[in-house]
């Protein structure tokens, strides 16, 4: 894990409580969200269903509910819950006292491109 | 010629006996009610739910208007008979009504004991016996501050829980060692006592009232040994009186209650006296069970029969959500007696059986009650028990050889005969032969059909198990649909107990409604936030993250996440700039696609999300409003033309259209609301499949409601017709926020008022001035908070997080 390239995102504080922002990569838009117990996820922001933006959900627990047909995305590995299949790819990330850092090593191009 | 029958009360006792006479008898006689209360007959034991907040009055009434316009009775609601001329065979109220009888039944009930005290008629100071009583007890208490409720019995223990609930410090006064002691041992009330000081009730024993202090109102109340209790409001539960003075006057016999025979029959034949202000064998009754009893003889005298009324054994339970206590007979030491105790301390569980010559005497259960109908079944049987005895204070379900309790073997072993519904007297064969004669499915049919469970409640748990016995397969228990996962309750109870508990925030929702996740799930918080911005449109503060991207960003999102930007149009109508500026956007931001919509105005679709601050800030400065066409909230006013300009128009309908959309923009309901106005009944604007639609005819004003035509489709139903613009605007205002208070979220008008009933609607916002007026005044206080545009407030910077992406990284580091 130590050699992996850390990116600064910002801070917690950016980010509403069960909320989400996104940080515009080059391999496409991620979603970093901050649960109610402040825990922080990145998260592809490509619902596994139809595309539709993650970020733009509400925040519950640790999952996020897609606003376009309410599939259920558990923030932790990224998969559909219920029984709905499928998963969004979801990043490393570091929390430094609130200081937030991503690495994109682990998104393969171009499969998590195709959404943009 | 029919007989005249007059009763005096309208209380619980007389309502059962009409209902036995009604069924033995109808039209025997010319029924005749005086009620000093000015209402219908409701509930009286559920007054305590009411208190506190678990249930509203409505949900108590036990015959409504329509029961007694139905089998032809006269009802007077608000007159106090004062004087019986038993010569004349004639009643006479305060207000004046005189009625002649053949037969009088006087039912008059209790009255509360106030003690004599020095300030005991301060305001502020009352009594616990009926709803103004409950109704002023809520009014004080939604500012908080302290109760002092002095009497620790069953009414002054539920009056100190349910004040409690509605937010106020109480504390308890009891002259006893030990509260309830009528109907508990000391363990017992030991057991209840923690459970109530758990509850945060301060419970003061031994403790004597001297004098109750305060200039205008009350201030605080002194006790015999010196100390004060600062107090807003004191209850005094310490008894009841049988209200027998107008028989007395009247020259019957009277002891501490009028004296009736085991006919219910008075010393003057023609007069009989039923309820708590009778004495029958020397006893009193203060618990609907024997009154319904006694009330079963009654009915079958005045219809000719014989029967005869033999006294009763009673049983208590308390009201108090979560604790579980029974009594019943006589629990206290004596010779010959003995008595079997179990305790469980880590449980919180005792019970304790009197026993004598082999039968129950008595029973005290806390805790664990569920054993209470059984044991009371054999103590009014006087069954023999030494057969049991060895296992009998382990319940009836280890009879069978200490199998775990299970609910539905307990009531599968009950004997046909055995009583379930304390209150009413029905027994579990009674329960069975009518589910199956009837073919009832329902807990509510089973209510109507048998009363089982229809006056305190507390059996209905015991009446489901029977039906599930009886339907099997067929049985599906009536359960309220959850609000979702993260809670039991439905919508409703979750609206009532906001209001109830005064809760303010999501997070105080969840903790005092016992939420089973950590931050609810995208069900119910939107409700939630929609509730409490409904309850209190001044100081809650919106959560946005509990609210739907639309409404959180004030556009609608499309497939391909980018948004769509509607701005008002008044009642459809526009102008060249304003066309013009859109046109302008349109060009800047490169906008897809322009649409003219369903709703008389222009959707520009394809908006990126980054733009829509500068989209609209150019609409701002052409004077434009955001359209809400994404809010559970106004859409759109649908007009036509009008008398305006067209041939046929009656009124001015674009002017109300705009009128009426100008008023109530920016208003946040539990679905959306669609309206339309059209000038004349040819009706070009729909209005007659909208949530509330006017139609304006050569009269005035023709109010419709209830239409839909989206999912379902469905004609309006028509709320009534006003001579004015003026009235037409506040009906149509009151009329949402009705809406806006009743409505589960999600539920669009159609479907709450076809739930709530039409002629509901209709008697309250038509016929009801006072309830039209509140209605009206309540939306324009919230209106102070909501007509703010959305869109001119993230110009200015609002929310700017949601716009801007947080981090921009521009090449994969490698
Ligand atoms: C734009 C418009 C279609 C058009 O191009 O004309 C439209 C577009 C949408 N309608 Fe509609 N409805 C539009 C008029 C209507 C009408 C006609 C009317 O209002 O006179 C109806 C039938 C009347 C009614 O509401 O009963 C209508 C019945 C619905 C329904 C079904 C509602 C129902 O309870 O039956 C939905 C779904 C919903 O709300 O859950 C819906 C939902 C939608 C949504 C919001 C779908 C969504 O959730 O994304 C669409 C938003 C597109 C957008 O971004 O603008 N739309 N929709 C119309 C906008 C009117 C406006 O100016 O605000
Ligand atoms: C808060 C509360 C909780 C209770 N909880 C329980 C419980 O859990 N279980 C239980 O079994 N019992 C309970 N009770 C007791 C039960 O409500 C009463 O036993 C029952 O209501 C008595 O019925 P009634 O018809 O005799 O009198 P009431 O129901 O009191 O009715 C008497 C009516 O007569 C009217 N009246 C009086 N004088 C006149 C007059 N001169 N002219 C015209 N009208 C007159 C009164 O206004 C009143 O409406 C409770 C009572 C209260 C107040
Ligand atoms: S509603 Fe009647 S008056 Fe108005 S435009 Fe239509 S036809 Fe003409
Ligand atoms: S795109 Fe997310 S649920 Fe359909």
């Amino acid at each position: 894990m130590t050699d992996m390239n850390w990116i600064a995102i910002g801070h917690l504080s950016d980010i509403p409580r069960r909320g989400a922002r996104c940080v515009t990569t080059p391999k496409g838009r991620i979603a970093v969200f901050r649960t109610v117990d402040d825990a922080v996820f990145a998260v592809v922001d490509r619902c596994p269903h139809k595309k539709g933006p993650l970020s733009q959900g509400i925040v519950h627990g640790h999952s996020v509910t897609c606003p376009l047909h309410n599939w259920v995305i558990s923030l932790e590995d990224g998969t559909a819950q219920g029984a709905d299949e499928g998963a969004t790819p979801t990043l490393p990330l570091r929390n430094e006292d609130g200081a937030l850092f991503i690495s994109l090593d682990t998104l393969s191009l171009p499969a998590d491109l195709a959404a943009e | 010629m029919t007989q005249k029958l007059v009763i005096i009360g309208n209380g619980m006792a007389p309502g059962r006996m009409l209902e036995e006479l009604l069924e033995k008898a109808p039209g025997l006689y010319e029924i005749t009610i005086f009620n000093a209360e000015p209402r219908v007959n409701y509930d009286r034991i559920m007054l305590s739910p009411v208190l506190s907040g678990e249930k509203a009055y409505e949900d108590i009434i036990i015959h409504d208007d329509a029961f007694y316009a139905y089998h032809g009775i006269t009802l007077h609601k608000g007159a106090k008979v004062t004087t019986i001329d038993r010569a004349a065979k004639t009643v006479t109220a305060e207000n004046g009504i005189t009625a002649p009888y053949d037969k009088l039944v006087i039912a008059t009930g209790s009255t509360p004991v106030i003690i004599p005290v020095p300030g005991a008629d301060l305001p502020g100071v009352l009594a616990y016996r009926d709803l103004d009583d409950v109704s002023r007890m809520l009014e004080i208490a939604r500012n908080g501050g302290r109760a002092v409720v002095i009497g620790g019995g069953l009414l002054g223990l539920e009056a100190a829980y349910g004040l409690k609930r509605q937010g106020m410090e109480v504390s308890v006064v009891h002259l006893m060692p030990t509260i309830m002691e009528r109907q508990l041992d000391p363990a017992a009330a030991y057991l209840l006592e923690k459970a109530l000081a758990d509850r945060d009730i301060t419970i003061l024993t031994k403790a004597n009232t001297k004098a109750i202090l305060g200039t205008d109102e009350v201030e605080a109340v002194v006790l015999d040994d010196g100390r004060v209790l600062p107090a807003d409001l004191v209850v005094m539960a310490v008894g009841i009186r049988p209200s027998a003075q107008l028989a007395k006057e009247a020259g019957l016999e009277v002891n501490r209650g009028i004296v009736v025979d085991d006919g219910m029959r008075t010393s003057d034949p023609a007069i009989y006296a039923l309820g708590e202000c009778a004495e029958h064998r020397g006893q009193c009754y203060g618990l609907v069970a024997p009154l319904y009893e006694s009330a079963k003889v009654l009915a079958d005298r005045l219809s000719g029969g014989q029967g005869e009324y033999h006294g009763s054994v009673t049983s208590t339970k308390l009201k108090v959500t979560g604790v579980n206590l029974f009594s019943a007979g006589d629990f206290s030491e004596g010779e010959g007696r003995e008595e079997i105790v179990l305790r469980d301390a880590s449980a919180g569980i005792y019970k304790r059986i009197i026993l004598k010559d082999n039968c129950i005497l008595g029973a005290v259960m806390y805790g664990d009650v569920a054993d209470g109908p059984w044991y009371f079944d054999m103590l009014k049987r006087g069954t023999d028990v030494s057969e049991l005895r060895a296992t009998l204070i382990h319940g009836q379900a280890f009879q069978g050889g200490g199998e775990a309790k299970d609910p539905a073997a307990l009531v599968a072993g009950l004997p046909d005969d055995a009583e379930i519904c304390g209150c009413n007297g029905i027994s579990k064969g009674k329960i069975v032969a009518a589910i199956r004669e009837k073919g009832l499915t329902t807990l509510a049919d089973v209510r109507a059909h048998t009363k089982a469970s229809a006056s305190c409640g507390s059996c209905t748990g015991l009446v489901e198990q029977v039906m599930a016995l009886t339907l099997g397969e067929a049985y599906r228990p009536a359960v309220v649909e959850p609000v979702c996962g993260c809670t039991d309750l439905g919508h409703d109870d979750v609206r009532r107990l906001i209001r109830a508990k005064g809760l303010k925030t999501i997070p105080a929702v969840m903790q005092e409604l016992e939420w089973k996740t950590s931050c609810g799930c995208a069900k119910c918080r939107p409700a939630l936030n929609y509730y409490l911005v409904c309850e209190y449109p001044d100081e809650y503060a919106d959560d946005y993250q509990s609210r739907f991207i639309n409404e959180r960003v004030h556009a609608n999102i499309q497939k391909d996440g980018t948004y769509s930007v509607v701005p008002r149009m008044w009642g459809g109508v526009t102008s060249s700039a304003e066309l013009r500026a859109i046109a302008d956007v349109v060009d800047k931001f490169a906008i897809p696609m322009v649409k003219v919509t369903g709703g008389q105005r222009i959707d520009m679709l394809g908006v990126r999300k980054e733009d829509l601050p500068d989209v609209w800030a150019d609409l701002g400065k052409a004077g434009f409003v955001s359209g809400q066409a994404y809010a559970k909230g106004l859409r759109t006013v649908k007009t036509c033309v009008g008398s305006q300009w067209c041939r046929f128009g009656t009124q001015d309908s674009t002017g109300l259209g705009i009128r009426i959309e100008k008023f109530m923009w920016g208003s946040w309901t539990p679905a959306k609301v669609k309206l339309a106005v059209s000038g004349c009944p040819r009706n070009c604007a729909e209005s007659t499949c909208k949530d509330i639609g006017i139609i304006c005819v050569d009269s005035g004003y023709e109010i419709h409601f209830a239409g839909a035509a989206g999912l379902d489709i469905k004609g309006t139903e028509i709320l009534g017709t006003v001579k004015t613009e003026d009235e037409a605007l506040e009906h149509v205002v009151a009329l949402a926020q009705m809406y806006r208070e009743g409505a589960r979220y999600l539920e669009r008008i159609y479907k709450w008022a076809k739930r709530i009933g039409y002629d509901e609607v209709r008697a309250q916002i038509m016929d009801d001035a006072e309830k039209r007026k509140g209605y009206f005044e309540r939306f324009v206080f919230s209106q102070k908070f909501a007509q703010v545009d959305p869109w001119s407030e993230r110009v200015s910077g609002k929310d700017k997080h949601e716009f801007k992406p947080m981090a921009v990284i521009a090449q994969a580091a490698e």
